[in-house]
């Protein structure tokens, strides 16, 4: 069983090999409840394997996922999203055809039955859930307006809002600020940060400003494997780190 | 393949209900008693198209093979029927078990003496067996391309398979029930038929009214989650394979429904109803109409099956060709459906393009108007 009962999350020895290519390798890694964890690496580091491994999209090859103490592996997706595992992907997935309300109930509607679903009206503290959500990304006014029709920044925030509305016990958050204005990116570094904290939030990606930013722990990976881990000063000085990944300055 | 919003607006629908209401009381006094069975064959098939509809339209699960649950709710009613009026028949069974010297009637055949037993096997029974075959396809994650040859295969097993087996359904000939007796009556009178019309007609309008409630509220919305991007619906925490066997089962009861009308008002249920053509065509009356707009799905059927019957008495044969020049139309030019494109910008983009409406303003051309009047102020 789990060794470290203090971590919500934890990573012990995963390896996924897709036909011999080694995506993840021996890969350890343990989460603290409340904590914010940034996830960085070069292309093909392993970043969206890693994910896929704790959502459930991927069976690994070897090793065991631990959350709240129980094995992750082996269950299906949607199971493993009701133990309270969120995630945000990496381009804006929203259900464009529905409105920016129809996407939010999805989201918080529980239980998460179909006879639910066909029997029952939304409970009104979901319905006040919403609100509140809707607020928070300031997308009220756009309330009956379909999805499809928001700009980039707004269905990103969509999609952590419908994050939000899950209720998960830990996040994962692949790529949030891409394709964001500057204006946006700070905003989305803050709105995380204030997450962190009540909640375990994973962050993975590129913008090393929005990361420095975010003012947490980061964890470097590189070739399916955690190079090194630390602050954001600690890593940017880390010899290792430099040659693989942020490269050297110029002389 | 794009899905765009196909709802359509109140007064719409409200206008289109109107006068489908008003054409279908109408009917019997205007239409020789030869059309108006015909108009309550072809409503029937709407209930079928409505299922279509809901698992296509609404899900993204093209089924090739809807005639298997069209044909079991028609062999369930015609069965019924054969049974009830067998007394005069040696052993007290349906005559054409004479014909292959059984003696006693399938062990499988006995619940459907009763009636009530009947009326439930019509629906309940392709719609379990439409859970099932869902159930194992869904679980194993099939779906696109596959699930529709998947569908096309079963529909060919289940041919077959209805095809060769004389002793317990009479095989190739099929189940005739116009010579049967329905309250003292012959199935094929002018009355039972009359009376199946009415029925009909309700049904379609039941039947609309139960797939508007189904596709509603948030079950509907997750249907369309799992259409436009189901490992999302699947993250969020909902089981999407829970979702389309429960969709796929209530197309299939509907089939089965509109397969046992539409054999009573044409007086014989046979392995042709599970043949290819016919179960892609339910898929072109829906297509037709406009896919994702439940009225679209009944007026593709009634209105094309309509147009086929006056098309084949008029230029026999030719039929083929129109239906597949109409599919052929839609696909290219409405890709919405008539309906949908009614419902969208179809009509305003017509009219602008013969010049009988102004352009809208776009933003481009609102700025070239502005600094023109820039420069006229200056």
């Amino acid at each position: 069983m789990n060794k470290n009962t203090n971590s919500l999350l934890s990573l012990e020895n995963i390896t996924v090999s897709f036909e011999g290519f080694l995506a993840l390798n021996d890969l350890n890694l343990s989460l603290k409840k409340g904590e914010l964890r940034a996830v960085i690496g070069p292309n093909g580091a392993g970043k969206t394997t890693f994910l896929d491994v704790i959502t459930g999209k991927v069976t690994p090859t070897k090793g065991d996922v631990f959350f709240k103490g129980k094995s992750l592996i082996g269950r299906k997706e949607h199971k493993i999203a009701r133990l309270g595992v969120g995630r945000k992907f990496q381009s804006p997935r929203v259900f464009e055809n529905l409105t920016v309300k129809e996407n939010l109930e999805i989201s918080v509607s529980t239980p998460k039955s179909p006879l639910n679903l066909i029997n029952k009206k939304i409970k009104n503290d979901q319905l006040d859930e919403i609100e509140h959500l809707m607020k928070v990304i300031n997308l009220s006014k756009k309330i009956n307006s379909k999805a499809g029709a928001l700009s980039h920044g707004q269905k990103q925030w969509l999609e952590i809002a419908m994050l939000l509305g899950q209720k998960p016990d830990l996040m994962l958050v692949d790529e949030p600020v891409a394709g964001l204005t500057d204006e946006e990116t700070d905003l989305t570094a803050d709105l995380l940060k204030s997450l962190s904290g009540e909640n375990t939030v994973v962050v993975i990606d590129h913008d090393m400003e929005f990361i420095r930013r975010l003012d947490s722990n980061v964890s470097v990976l590189n070739q399916g494997t955690v190079l090194c881990e630390g602050t954001m000063d600690n890593i940017q000085n880390d010899k290792k780190v430099i040659d693989v990944y942020l490269g050297r300055p110029e002389e | 393949m794009e899905f765009k919003d196909l709802k359509l607006s109140k007064k719409t629908t409200f206008v289109i209900w109107v006068l489908i209401i008003a054409f279908i009381i109408a009917a019997p006094s205007i239409l020789p008693v030869f059309r108006l069975n015909l108009l309550g064959r072809y409503l029937s098939l709407a209930i079928v198209a409505l299922g279509v509809d809901l698992i296509w339209g609404f899900t993204g699960l093209l089924s090739l093979g809807q005639g298997i649950f069209f044909a079991l709710g028609g062999y369930c009613a015609a069965m019924y029927l054969q049974i009830t009026s067998s007394s005069e028949f040696p052993n007290n069974i349906p005559e054409f078990f004479g014909l292959y010297g059984v003696d006693n009637l399938p062990f499988f055949w006995e619940p459907f003496r009763s009636p009530i037993f009947s009326l439930f096997a019509i629906w309940v029974i392709p719609a379990l067996v439409a859970g099932i075959l869902g159930f194992l396809v869904f679980r194993n994650r099939i779906k696109g391309v596959y699930f529709s040859i998947l569908t096309q295969a079963a529909l060919l097993v289940f041919f077959n398979f209805f095809n060769g087996q004389q002793k317990l359904i009479n095989g190739t000939n099929g189940l005739k029930t116009d010579v049967t007796q329905l309250f003292g009556q012959m199935v094929g009178s002018e009355s039972i038929q009359r009376m199946f019309f009415w029925f009909t007609a309700i049904l379609v309008i039941a039947a609309w009214f139960f797939s508007k409630w189904v596709v509603k509220g948030r079950f509907g919305n997750i249907l369309i989650g799992i259409r436009d991007d189901e490992p999302r619906v699947r993250f969020t925490g909902y089981n999407p394979v829970l979702f389309k066997t429960i969709i796929f089962s209530i197309a299939g009861g509907l089939a089965g429904i509109s397969g046992a009308l539409y054999t009573v008002q044409s007086g014989i249920v046979s392995p042709q109803f599970m043949t290819v053509p016919f179960s892609i065509e339910m898929v072109i009356w829906v297509a037709v109409g406009g896919r994702g707009t439940l009225l679209g799905a009944i007026l593709g059927a009634v209105l094309i099956n309509y147009a086929k019957s006056l098309v084949s008495e008029a230029l026999p044969a030719s039929w083929m060709f129109i239906q597949g020049g109409l599919f052929i139309f839609v696909v290219t030019a409405l890709p919405e459906g008539v309906l949908g494109w009614v419902q969208g910008e179809g009509p305003r983009n017509l009219l602008q393009r013969l010049g009988l409406k102004r352009k809208i303003e776009t933003y481009p051309s609102l700025e070239i108007k502005n600094e023109r009047e820039v420069l006229k102020n200056e």
